[in-house]
């Protein structure tokens, strides 16, 4: 669901991200965001565990979780909560879109960088 | 047989002891829960306190492991309360005792109480001489190097390693002094230790293998480390990092089967029937390798935690978890996972240990049964997890 007043960012085209394949990216003014595209479809997250600095996009992916490389917290792709230790913050997840074979994020740009 | 016990005293408010209270929970534990810890602070985490911690960039109250989601647990906490015995209680229960005279009685008790640093024989109640594995620890390293000039740190294993790679940044004179010819050949062999080892002279740490200790000098300081073959090297500060010993002791009178930790089979059961042990004090059976094992790492800590819940409340546990640990040195990520043997054949199957960046195997007869890597997290897992499917 992509939620009204929300700008949106294009990330690639849907053809250069096959299942299974994660693409990370760094819109103007927020911190790397990464969209994995899962056999159930695209979901984006903010790529830093909230743990400690890694990149999510590096991680383990299974159904709908992603495991963290380094601690193997296991964060939910689409609500961004941790399933357990280390991560005790759920990482920030966005909307994806699909317009014209190309992936669009959307999100609030401004102040809204955590 | 098993039937689930009604009260479950958990001893050790560590990561172990926390996880396994969340994994009973969460497999539908609903007795009495208690957590006794001998420290005052509530569970949290270790691995920064040689690092991040050490440096000031993670702060106590990062380190606290507990989120909102753990406010459901209905847990009662008893910090600041030291385990001194386990007996049998007079109505057939299991009855904990404590340092200040208290006990308590439960069905079961899950036995989390850790371990602590080993040190040097002799040395006691020198200042500025430390060792490291509590946040007091820690919050003393810290304090003692924001005055140091001199560091000298006995071992270089992960702990001393990666002191010295915090120290390296703190504008201090750094010294490593490792008994045997190469550091971490214990973990990661001979090869893949030599190349962790060759971190330190790149940032400046100076590292004298096959050094062994002979004396700490000093009045009510430390000022040197004196070594066997008469070098003296200036210290205001010493970190001893030369291992860890489990705590068992406080059992010594109990019938709980000891040797270097508490001995138990691979599901935690100690040998006497509803006491189990977890984490850093268990010498756990590993079926695979048919012998007792006891593993001071984190990730151990969180899966037999979730072993121990499975084997009380007698549901199915999943495929034995592939060992594994990691290391934060001079900005490299090291990661292991898997068994090492001496005999096996180190390949290098990604990068080049010259830039940094590489990932390595352990073979042996064929397949690969260890994966390390520095700087490669993403293939690193993979092989991890192609471990854990060749073991499933």
């Amino acid at each position: 669901m992509i939620h009204p007043g929300t700008t949106p960012f294009a990330v690639c085209e849907l053809i250069t991200l096959p299942v299974g394949e994660v693409v990370t990216v760094t819109p103007p003014g927020m911190a790397p965001i990464s969209v994995f595209h899962t056999s159930d479809g695209l979901y984006a997250i903010d790529d830093t565990c909230t743990h400690q600095d890694a990149s999510l996009a590096d991680g383990w992916v299974e159904g709908c979780t992603v495991e963290c490389p380094l601690h193997e917290a296991c964060f939910d792709l689409r609500t961004g909560v941790p399933s357990g230790p280390p991560a005790k913050i759920a990482v920030r997840t966005h909307d994806v879109s699909i317009v014209d074979g190309t992936v669009l994020l959307h999100f609030e740009q401004k102040g809204d960088t955590r | 047989m098993n039937t689930v016990p009604n009260s479950i005293v958990v001893l050790g408010a560590s990561l172990a002891g926390l996880s396994a209270v969340r994994a009973l929970r969460e497999k539908g534990y609903t007795g009495r829960l208690v957590v006794a810890g001998s420290e005052t602070s509530l569970p949290y985490d270790r691995p920064p306190l040689s690092k991040e911690f050490l440096t000031g960039d993670v702060t106590d109250e990062d380190l606290l492991l507990m989120n909102s989601d753990d406010d459901t647990l209905d847990v009662e906490w008893r910090m600041n309360s030291t385990a001194t015995g386990l007996i049998r209680s007079p109505d057939g229960l299991h009855r904990v005792t404590f340092d200040d005279g208290s006990h308590l009685d439960a069905d079961a008790v899950v036995v989390a109480t850790g371990a602590r640093a080993r040190t040097l024989p002799g040395h006691f109640g020198l200042a500025g001489v430390h060792t490291l594995r509590s946040v007091d620890d820690a919050r003393a390293l810290r304090e003692s190097l924001s005055r140091a000039q001199n560091l000298v740190i006995v071992g270089a294993g992960f702990i001393g390693a990666e002191v010295a790679s915090s120290a390296a940044g703190m504008s201090l004179q750094v010294t490593v002094v490792e008994a045997s010819p190469t550091p971490l050949a214990g973990p990661l062999g001979i090869e893949l230790g030599a190349i962790c080892a060759g971190q330190h002279a790149v940032h400046g740490v100076r590292l004298l293998t096959g050094a062994v200790v002979d004396a700490l000098l000093g009045d009510d300081a430390v000022e040197a480390v004196r070594l066997s073959d008469g070098t003296v090297l200036p210290a205001d500060v010493v970190v001893v990092g030369i291992g860890a010993v489990p705590n068992v002791e406080w059992a010594g009178g109990s019938e709980l089967m000891i040797d270097d930790g508490f001995l138990t089979d691979s599901s935690c059961r100690t040998n006497l029937p509803g006491v189990y042990a977890i984490g850093d004090c268990a010498r756990t059976f590993d079926e695979a390798h048919q012998v007792h094992h006891r593993s001071e790492h984190w990730s151990n800590a969180v899966t037999q935690a979730a072993t121990v819940a499975d084997t009380i409340m007698a549901t199915p546990s999943g495929p034995a978890a592939i060992p594994y640990f990691w290391s934060h040195q001079y900005g490299k990520m090291l990661q292991f996972a898997g068994t090492r043997h001496s005999t096996d054949e180190v390949r290098f199957v990604d990068g080049d240990p010259g830039t940094g960046t590489f990932v390595a195997t352990y073979d042996r007869d064929g397949d690969t049964v260890g994966v390390f890597a520095m700087n490669n997290p993403r293939l690193f897992t993979r092989y991890k997890k192609q471990l854990a499917r060749s073991r499933a």
